[in-house]
């Protein structure tokens, strides 16, 4: 019995396996990490994503172009008209066609308004992700304000279908700006009772400073984007590198962190709420009365009043609705910084009534596959708080 | 369009394009040209990689922001695969097209760029090709044990399987899809503007018509 194999030798695992999720409600969604675990610290973390995959992109090449548009809200469906707002313009580019000034400027409203939006839901989460439940209860309603806006503009609180190609789908109803003007004197209050309660909390600051922490090189090679990347200090914004709609014409600073930990994430999504607000205020001032629409009846469809008395109108409206419009052969990447971060369409057009392709580029999947990176000798609770600051939304991962 | 024979015929004739003209230099680029103002690159797929790589070092394109594939079923190189890169400190965006079909792997980029291979995995999942140099290739989006590739223009819409529970196995289950309503598909292409050339046209010599 003393013939022992002699290569054999005895190996004590101390690792072991964990599954998270996928129904977990700090995954945000349905995703399923492996983890690898010593002790309470993770060696290894694997993200399984695409439980939430619904074939978004095979099915928008079977539907025309503005049947592609509601998909997009359920992409991202915490900020459904950022989605939006990148596949109008991608048709547009392809169309060649320039949403008229009034529609520009209420989807930058809305634009803000939905990054507004995003940010109060991450920020509210994250802080629940840190122990806090108070704070994404006040924000979910200050949220609800939004959405009223949302609900009045597009007729949905989430799945708006409101930018189209060519502008928005109707205009604003009477006296809604002044109730937007109104809202935006009222929040940065909230915005700085929030900051208050979270910014300086001690508890906070012990479960997110020096977590998850990322260089700007780093951040970079991971294809980080938006608030992830701005947190390590890239100053990069593509509101203002490659304005697009009316983001030119209006000024707002482009907040960015220095340490690239969630800490500093949280605190550039902070900033940025008050940076919407100035731009919500200044869209609100240039606005002036107009088509929300491209007025070519062969992209946009007549008015209701119109069908009634006017046949072409009417077949424009049958045709439009059936048929749809034929995009020209060609294709394009088109990117918007929504409010995770690049959030873009690669969309390629067969000269019919339908995208040959669609391929959308989600923000969230080049973060997630960080996660590893990130994650990487942190506690368990830690990777939590890492995956609450990054900012990461199912639909758009899985698609 | 991808084509490589469609001359960049809607191109302003301004002044010399020198991002154009220096990619256009760059080894392995077959075809450099603009679409809607933005920058393209078609390239033989053995030369992709040090494309690539000559674009991230050189012209500081240090993210790959996306990499997708487009299927083309009647081309016997079937796939397009893109590639969508960015600059943030030159604040400018290139397109490399390459071409590969269902049996030649395309050289990976995770080398390159730590966020390709979830792209690549992707593509794998979708298209069915193969990446080189790839270490996790196992499929991303699909469900586990997922047999076929969606995105591939020859894959059904609706699949070939539907998933449900099963009360007497107590378990889900997998069937082959069966549809309560044939599934509509609505040929828009009509005679009349959707098409440029009708049946028989083509014997006429295009030339001599108004």
């Amino acid at each position: 019995m003393s013939e022992a194999l002699p290569h054999s030798k005895a190996y004590e695992v101390t690792t072991h396996t964990v599954n998270f999720g996928p129904q977990h409600p700090s995954a945000h969604g349905v995703m399923r990490l492996i983890l690898e675990m010593d002790g309470e610290v993770i060696e290894r973390c694997d993200p399984h994503v695409g439980l939430l995959h619904r074939g978004t992109e095979k099915l928008i090449e079977y539907k025309s172009y503005l049947q592609a548009v509601p998909y997009f809200d359920r992409l991202d469906y915490v900020s459904p008209m950022a989605c939006e707002h990148a596949f109008a313009l991608a048709t547009e580019k392809l169309l060649g066609v320039q949403a008229p000034e009034r529609a520009q400027w209420i989807r930058v409203m809305f634009a803000e308004i939905t990054r507004v939006l995003n940010h109060l839901l991450n920020v509210g989460h994250f802080a629940l992700d840190c122990g806090a439940i108070s704070p994404s209860l006040w924000m979910y309603e200050e949220r609800e304000k939004l959405l009223i806006f949302h609900e009045h503009a597009s007729g949905a609180r989430f799945h708006a279908n409101y930018f189209r190609p060519g502008g928005v789908s109707r205009d604003l109803p009477a006296g809604m700006e002044a109730g937007i003007r109104e809202w935006t004197e009222q929040f940065p209050a909230f915005l700085d009772e929030m900051d208050k309660l979270l910014s300086g909390s001690p508890v906070v600051k012990q479960r997110a400073v020096d977590i998850g922490v990322i260089s700007a090189a780093d951040a970079l090679a991971w294809g980080f984007t938006g608030p992830s990347l701005r947190g390590s200090g890239v100053a990069w914004d593509l509101r203002r590198a490659q304005p697009y709609d009316k983001y030119a014409e209006v000024e707002f600073e482009v907040p960015v962190g220095r340490h690239g930990d969630s800490y500093d994430r949280y605190l550039v999504r902070m900033a940025e709420m008050r940076e919407s607000v100035k731009i919500i205020r200044q869209a609100l001032d240039k606005i002036k009365p107009g088509p929300v629409k491209v007025q070519d009846r062969k992209i946009t469809p007549p008015t209701r009043g119109e069908m009634k008395h006017s046949m072409e109108a009417l077949i424009h409206h049958f045709k439009l609705y059936t048929e749809g419009y034929h995009v020209p052969a060609g294709a394009t990447y088109t990117a918007v910084e929504a409010p995770k971060g690049e959030f873009a369409v690669y969309l390629q057009a067969d000269g019919t009534n339908r995208p040959y392709r669609c391929k959308i580029r989600p923000t969230g999947f080049s973060h997630l596959q960080a996660a590893e990176t990130l994650c990487k000798g942190h506690m368990l609770a830690d990777m939590v708080a890492i995956l609450g600051s990054l900012d990461i939304v199912f639909g758009e991962i899985d698609r | 369009m991808t084509d490589g024979t469609q001359a960049p015929a809607a191109e302003p004739a301004a002044p010399v394009d020198e991002e154009l003209r220096a990619l256009a230099a760059v080894p392995g680029v077959t075809l450099a040209r603009r679409e809607l103002g933005e920058l393209v690159a078609e390239a033989r797929r053995e030369a992709a990689f040090g494309l690539l790589k000559t674009l991230r070092d050189q012209f500081a394109f240090q993210q790959v922001v996306d990499i997708c594939g487009v299927d083309y079923p009647e081309r016997a190189e079937r796939f397009d695969i893109v590639y969508n890169l960015l600059s943030v400190t030159r604040n400018a965006r290139v397109r490399v097209i390459i071409r590969t079909d269902e049996t030649h792997p395309v050289a990976s980029v995770s080398s390159l760029w730590p966020c390709a291979p979830w792209w690549e995995r992707e593509i794998w999942d979708l298209f069915g090709v193969r990446f080189d140099g790839l270490e996790d290739h196992r499929r991303i989006l699909t469900d586990y044990g997922f047999e076929g590739y969606p995105l591939r223009k020859d894959f059904p819409l609706t699949g070939y399987v539907e998933v449900r529970y099963d009360e007497d196995r107590k378990e889900v289950v997998y069937d082959k899809v069966r549809l309560t309503q044939e599934f509509r598909n609505f040929d828009f292409l009509s005679p009349w503007e959707g098409m440029t050339l009708l049946p028989g046209d083509e014997k006429v010599d295009r030339r001599h018509r108004p």
